[in-house]
């Protein structure tokens, strides 16, 4: 069953035509990659799917309904979380509580409950602090709690970011290269975190440019060129598609 | 409304308008050279008004309006020098306040050296009585003063932003700072120099229409808010639309009082500040929007 | 017991030792500006929620300040007598918001219950603060800025100019808003020390209210606003709707600081809602270290004192104005904070080491 499916997905910015008539499944408990050369479209659809920009025209149908008019918090508390290309991770706030504010759809406490200091906060804030503790356990960085989480390593603001989408506790989570600037051991990691990620039965669509990340973990791969899809298929098939390596490798390879 | 008093009305807009402008051309001129909307850009004008009208007292008209053109510029280049050529990249809030603080420091400088008191320059021909008649309708003297010079000024920075060095290096900058760099250009000199230029063309503006609207040491406020309106109507960073949105301000404001009483004449510019920024957000802060671009 | 729970009974006990500290030197006049400092300090936590804490600057809070006290100073002394048979003054009165009170001369006033008039002053400013604020606070940087002076100075530019609202000189003879039987705010000499502990009280309160927000999960979806917003949208928070709520809660705290106010100066005018008030209130945010409601209280207390009891003289806008360059240019993160004495020392070490070089 497909969770999220993209119908004839378009996006302008002036002359340049980012994204041209996309249509894409993701099925429901999969890895699916999306990979393509650099300024294919990636991280445009990534933010047209999460509600950052609006597409000119198309559909995004997450869990059975559009979701392509919605703003980006409207898509996030329908259970659709992100990381970033380049980390946001909040500054003067320490690793966990980075992760809280990934809980905070699950919440209610407002601003007059919050005010006033209602008793059901303190209940609140206490499960919220456990469950993003458990989140981090799960990735390995509970260590890491207390520390301010833009003074991490790099690879660790990775997995903190990566920890706060999925406190969010969402049915698909859209990682944007998790691997970027990452050595060899850590996006090896990192590759494990996602497949454990999805063992837990969230359905992850990853933007990446590493291919050995790509092809280990992916069920299915999508390709991009200047905007278009140019394959969908599994990651043995990809390797072999001869649209694929010319775009990759250019004309004389593909000729092979 | 008879159509003489309809003219009136249009003139009188049209010498607020041109004034507003003034002040809409010297923010533009910063921004461009920096991004930073400097919020003492109406006091520039105050203080060209008020320095102007004291060495008047010693000097012949021409030269106490030059001199309070170069003192003013003076003061522009020293502000720039002290207060923000050594900020490395400072958010812009930071600069916001920084400029509200010059604003404040200049405008109560001005009322320990000059009072509470309106002043005026003389009219430059004739007496606030003397009138030309155009057409149907009467026009002061002075207006044709602010009109005319207003324009050369205009018609003098395009020259000077089109063929001289200086004004296309301060392009250069304006266009890519990083790479004008490169080329050598100083671009932190190019800064001090568009403070320079604004604080001048402000004084001037000051001194020239001061017979007609007076001049006081808190008179810069109001202007700015006005100046800024129009820069954002005509779209910051472009001064020759800025002409054209002073002279639309200026009507709009001078009908305002034809219909509402005159007390509520700033407010009148003021919403029409507020709506614009609120109808059309997107056309007008095009720099964030470019920021959220860079990262897709 | 928490540090928060000890730094309000310390600043409690400052209160009190303050109000002690003037009966043993037998200078309780002072207490009147602290008074007055208390509830300007009121208005500035809430500036600082909304810029510290929200991340969104304001240069028109003197126009909530006035719209709160211009409702409250309108309500309690305009004279309803002459409308005694519309079907409204009817209304109200059998629902008991009006009351009849001697005027200066000797006749009856018929005017609004003071409780009254301050609930709708709150409300209309909570209601205006909706409506700016929703788009407002869609603009940015220079854009935001430029809007909220835009509305000061409408506010400004409105009550100079109406006469009903006493023009020029405001509205005077504003009557003392009773709180409760035998609690009364008002200027009179003999309510003074009782007037000193209900304005710092109210401020006390407001504290509370503000800790408690900023260290629950609403005060965590803030600071994510504030140090990335697309990523706090990202993570399912309304920004938009998080930054209209704090802009209101702030307009409001403005709002009843103005409310209280007039009922203890018995009056207001349109210095209230000048640009420079709300240059001034942004000040003292500043120097107290924009997200540090601590800071922003002290510093409110000591400079608006200074202020009130005149230590600045002519000088006094110039202090504030150069109190912004100074900080802004040095110290952009205020005065008040940890780092301070890091930094200092960092300063002279690095003075020491690019000497020897």
């Amino acid at each position: 069953m497909a969770i999220l499916s993209l119908d004839g997905l378009s996006k302008r910015f002036g002359g340049l035509q980012a994204v041209d008539n996309v249509s894409f499944c993701v099925q429901q408990g999969a890895i699916k990659a999306l990979i393509g050369p650099n300024g294919a479209g990636k991280t445009t659809l990534f933010n047209l799917i999460s509600g950052f920009i609006p597409p000119d025209s198309g559909t995004i149908t997450f869990d059975g309904s559009p979701v392509q008019r919605l703003r980006p918090h409207q898509v996030a508390a329908r259970g659709m979380a992100r990381t970033f290309q380049h980390i946001r991770l909040f500054p003067k706030m320490t690793a966990i509580e980075n992760i809280m504010v990934g809980r905070h759809v699950h919440g209610r406490a407002g601003f007059v409950a919050g005010m006033l200091n209602l008793p059901f906060t303190w209940k609140e804030e206490r499960l919220i602090r456990e469950q993003s503790l458990e989140v981090m356990e799960f990735l390995g960085i509970a260590d890491l709690a207390g520390a301010e989480a833009t003074r991490l390593a790099y690879g660790q603001q990775r997995i903190v970011e990566l920890g706060r989408a999925l406190a969010c506790g969402p049915r698909l989570l859209l990682v944007d290269e998790p691997a970027a600037g990452l050595n060899m051991r850590e996006t090896a990691e990192m590759a494990s975190l996602i497949s454990r990620i999805r063992d837990r039965g969230v359905t992850v669509l990853l933007v990446e440019h590493d291919m050995s990340l790509v092809m280990n973990i992916s069920d299915e791969i999508v390709v991009l060129s200047y905007g278009q899809k140019i394959a969908d298929d599994q990651p043995l098939a990809i390797q072999k598609n001869r649209e694929v390596i010319r775009v990759y490798l250019g004309e004389e390879h593909a000729a092979d | 409304m008879n159509i003489d008093l309809f003219f009136q009305y249009i003139v009188a807009g049209l010498t607020y308008g041109t004034i507003y402008a003034v002040v809409a051309i010297g923010f533009n001129i910063i921004y461009n050279a920096t991004g930073i909307i400097n919020f003492a850009q109406g006091e520039f004008v105050m203080l060209g008004g008020m320095t102007a009208v004291t060495l008047h007292q010693i000097l012949p008209l021409p030269l106490a309006i030059l001199a309070a053109v170069i003192i003013t510029m003076a003061v522009g280049a020293l502000i720039e020098i002290l207060f923000i050529r050594w900020l490395d990249r400072p958010s812009v809030l930071r600069m916001v306040i920084i400029t509200i603080g010059i604003s404040i420091l200049i405008r109560e400088a001005s009322l320990h050296i000059w009072g509470e008191g309106v002043r005026a320059l003389p009219y430059f021909t004739g007496s606030s009585e003397t009138s030309i008649r155009l057409g149907g309708v009467f026009v002061s003297p002075q207006v044709l003063w602010v009109v005319g010079i207003s324009a050369v000024m205009v018609i003098l920075l395009n020259v000077f932003f089109t063929y001289t060095l200086p004004g296309r290096q301060m392009r250069a900058c304006s266009a890519n700072r990083d790479a004008a760099r490169l080329c050598g250009i100083n671009a932190k000199n190019m800064v001090t120099l568009s403070f320079v230029l604004s604080a001048g063309i402000g004084a001037l503006g000051g001194s020239i229409v001061s017979p007609i609207t007076y001049v006081q040491y808190d008179s810069g406020t109001q202007l700015a808010i006005k100046g800024f309106t129009v820069a954002i109507l005509g779209g910051l960073g472009n001064s020759a639309a800025a002409v054209g949105a002073g002279m639309i301000l200026g009507v709009l404001e001078s009908f305002s009082i034809a219909v509402l009483p005159a007390a509520y004449k700033d407010v009148i510019s003021i919403a029409i500040l507020l709506l614009i920024l609120f109808v059309r957000p997107s056309g007008i802060f095009g720099s964030s929007e470019a920021a959220r671009l860079s990262e897709f | 017991m928490r540090p928060k729970h000890l730094q309000m009974i310390g600043f409690l006990g400052l209160v009190v030792a303050i109000q002690l500290v003037t009966r043993a030197t037998d200078s309780a006049y002072h207490l009147t500006q602290l008074t007055m400092t208390a509830y300007y300090s009121l208005l500035v936590i809430g500036l600082c929620m909304l810029i510290g804490y929200a991340g969104q600057i304001s240069l028109g809070h003197a126009g909530f300040f006035s719209i709160g006290g211009y409702i409250a100073a309108y309500l309690t002394t305009h004279d309803l007598s002459a409308h005694k048979g519309a079907a409204f003054v009817a209304l109200f009165a059998k629902a008991g918001l009006l009351r009849t009170r001697p005027d200066l001369y000797g006749g009856d006033l018929l005017t609004v219950q003071p409780w009254a008039a301050c609930l709708a002053a709150l409300a209309v400013t909570a209601v205006v603060a909706y409506l700016v604020g929703g788009p407002v606070l869609k603009l940015r940087g220079h854009y935001l800025a430029m809007a909220t002076l835009g509305f000061g100075i409408i506010i400004y530019r409105i009550v100079l100019g109406t006469t009903a609202l006493g023009a020029a000189d405001g509205i005077s003879d504003v009557p003392g808003f009773s709180l409760l039987p035998g609690i009364e705010v008002s200027g009179n000499s003999s309510l003074r020390v009782m007037n000193y502990y209900i304005a710092w009280g109210l401020v006390a309160a407001g504290m509370v209210l503000l800790l408690n927000l900023i260290h629950s999960r609403v005060g965590r979806a803030l600071a994510s606003i504030h140090g990335a917003e697309d990523a706090a949208d990202a993570m399912g928070i309304p920004t938009a709707r998080y930054k209209l709520k704090t802009f209101v809660l702030s307009a409001v705290f403005a709002a009843l600081a103005g409310v209280m106010l007039t009922h203890y100066n018995g009056g207001i005018g349109p210095s209230e809602a000048s640009v420079m008030k709300s240059v001034r209130y942004v000040a003292i945010v500043a120097i107290g270290g924009m997200a540090n409601l601590w800071g922003a209280l002290f510093m409110s207390l000591g400079l608006n004192y200074l202020s009130l009891r005149g230590y600045f003289g002519t000088y006094d806008d110039a202090v504030f104005g150069g109190i912004l360059i100074v900080i802004m240019l040095f110290a952009p993160d205020g005065l008040l904070r940890k780092q301070l004495l890091s930094d200092v020392r960092r300063l002279f070490a690095g003075r020491t080491a690019g000497g020897g070089a």
